[in-house]
């Protein structure tokens, strides 16, 4: 029973990493098909490095998940700060739920329903709002949001609030007490708020592909339109490049803070289940 | 009691304004759209024009769920193994499960593509050997094996959380009272694990039932799901009062759906995997 069981766990893994590995080993293929391997070469990645655009998505993106993460945890951890000290249950209840919204629906109801407002935005002459930069840093700030404030808001709720009491009798000023007594204990959860975002706004297509133009395109938006068509090489390098990129910060991130991936997936997880 | 200072409230009024302009609003026009006409006057022929699209609607169910039994049925006994293994070969095992979540959607399927396609790595294969090529791509399976593989780590990894906090002992108990693998099983591990099974049902089939990248690639154009219809309805058709219906009985459908779910499960589901 026990091997068996271990046979079929490493089918399964197998399974799950084959077309990846495939991808990247091919990618090394000058000959750009699978019928005939002719050898180790960087052909195809040297192709991907001549192509302007590509580079201008990888700068979009980088610049874009900077961006969204770092608004979203500045207005996600003020929010959990005033969340945490709301009496009222419903009030809270009403907050939570509507920050939630973009973690339980589906991103493509996200996505339709941003492109709307946008759509709406643009009808008023003196906003002149038209899809690009804007309205993407404005969707991706909007679904980093709920990820930050439920990083953050446990935080808040683990700390001894006597520790705010006494720097509040101590004759700190609200401001102060939260700036040098509980931004440091909640900077954990800040911290990994801002990676999730981070992470999540490089990694999504569905929303962007809805508040997009063809001025602005992130990484995502690139490799949907370069897969539109036939199937190119040059795409599987990019793809082998960024699973690459993915495997180093995983394994930094993991002998950097332990088990810090582990409970943000899990929150993540977590989240979609509210 | 003292009084919320200037900053309790201060603090919030960023997330608030923010939620209400770019969550709240964006789903006003969802609502807007699905029942007013093109000139802006309300109507219900959207809605009632919905049952031209009842087969899509059907067919998308049909597909999300058997794509979820199928995550299920594989996923729970490699979950079940996992939780049975040494602590470290566990971490190992679960930072594997994690990686292919951290890549990209669009990678993922794309590389199931290249496995499956005409010219593919398998096709490849098969012809060497004799078996001509075989049409994979654009058969409901290759759709519904596309949300398997994307989806499947979404669902093995609540399940393994929660039971890996299973004592140990209830099993031992269940095996010294006399229960076989089959009976421990199904009386002791699935019960318990209940809640880490219903979100993992729910992480499968929301992305499922509205996903259009997978459909589109694997599908070969020749299946319309609900995401497709949408997406081809606001990006191509200029139909935003069409789409606005689609999307909006989808998320009727899919918040009744999981608030069904959440039933079933014990209230605390969200906290145990947290």
């Amino acid at each position: 029973m026990k091997t068996l069981s271990r046979i079929y766990m490493f089918i399964v893994f197998g399974l799950l990493y084959a077309p990846i590995v495939v991808l990247v080993l091919f990618s090394f293929n000058r000959a750009g098909t699978f019928n005939t391997y002719s050898g180790f070469s960087l052909y195809w990645y040297r192709e991907l490095f001549r192509d302007q655009t590509a580079l201008d998505a990888l700068k979009n993106s980088l610049i874009l998940a900077t961006l969204s993460s770092v608004t979203a945890t500045l207005i996600g951890t003020l929010a959990a700060y005033g969340i945490h000290r709301i009496r009222s249950k419903a009030v809270k209840t009403v907050i939570n739920s509507v920050t939630n919204i973009p973690m339980m629906n589906p991103d493509i109801v996200t996505g339709v329903s941003m492109m709307l407002l946008f759509a709406a935005a643009a009808a008023i002459p003196f906003l002149k709002v038209e899809m690009g930069f804007w309205t993407m840093l404005i969707a991706h700030i909007t679904f980093n949001l709920p990820y930050v404030i439920l990083s953050v808001l446990p935080k808040f709720k683990q700390m001894d609030k006597h520790l705010t009491e006494a720097a509040l009798d101590l004759g700190c000023t609200p401001a102060q007490t939260f700036l040098k007594v509980e931004l440091p204990s909640i900077m954990p959860g800040v911290i990994s708020g801002l990676m999730l975002g981070f992470t999540l706004s490089l990694d999504d297509f569905v929303i962007s592909h809805f508040v997009s133009s063809s001025d602005f395109k992130t990484l995502p938006l690139y490799v949907y339109n370069q897969t539109a068509h036939e199937v190119k090489f040059s795409m599987y390098a990019l793809c082998a490049l960024m699973v690459f990129a993915i495997l180093l910060l995983m394994i930094l991130v993991n002998f950097a803070g332990a088990d810090r991936t582990e409970k943000k997936k899990k929150k993540k997880t977590a989240a979609a289940v509210r | 009691m003292k009084k919320r200072s200037f900053l309790e409230k201060a603090a919030l009024v960023p997330h608030l304004v923010w939620i209400v302009l770019f969550i709240a609003a964006p789903l006003l026009f969802v609502i807007y759209f699905a029942f007013t006409d093109e000139n802006g006057a309300f109507s219900f022929s959207n809605i009632a024009g919905l049952t031209n699209y009842a087969d899509i609607f059907l067919i998308s169910v049909l597909f999300a769920l058997i794509a979820t039994v199928v995550c299920l049925l594989i996923g729970y006994p490699l979950a079940f193994t996992m939780s049975r293994l040494k602590p470290s070969t566990q971490r190992v095992f679960v930072l594997l499960l994690m990686l292919p979540m951290w890549i990209s959607l669009l990678i993922r399927t794309y590389s199931l593509l290249a496995m499956l396609d005409n010219g593919g790595l398998l096709n490849s294969l098969l012809s060497k050997i004799g078996i001509g090529p075989v049409k994979i791509v654009g058969t409901p399976g290759a759709v519904i094996l596309g949300m398997v593989y994307d989806f499947l780590p979404y669902m093995v990894l609540p399940i393994y959380t929660s039971l890996s906090k299973l004592d140990i002992k209830y099993f031992e108990a269940a095996e010294d009272l006399g229960c076989n693998g089959a009976q421990t099983l199904f009386k002791v591990a699935l019960p318990l694990s209940k809640s880490g099974i219903i979100s993992g049902i729910t992480m499968v089939f929301v992305p499922s039932i509205s996903t259009f990248y997978i459909s589109q690639k694997l599908g070969g154009g020749r299946f319309d799901l609900i995401g497709d219809t949408i997406e081809r309805q606001f990006l191509y058709n200029n139909a935003k009062n069409v789409g606005a219906a689609i999307s909006l009985v989808m998320m009727i459908l899919i918040l009744i759906s999981v608030a069904v779910m959440n039933r079933f499960g014990d209230d605390d589901g969200g906290e145990l995997i947290v």
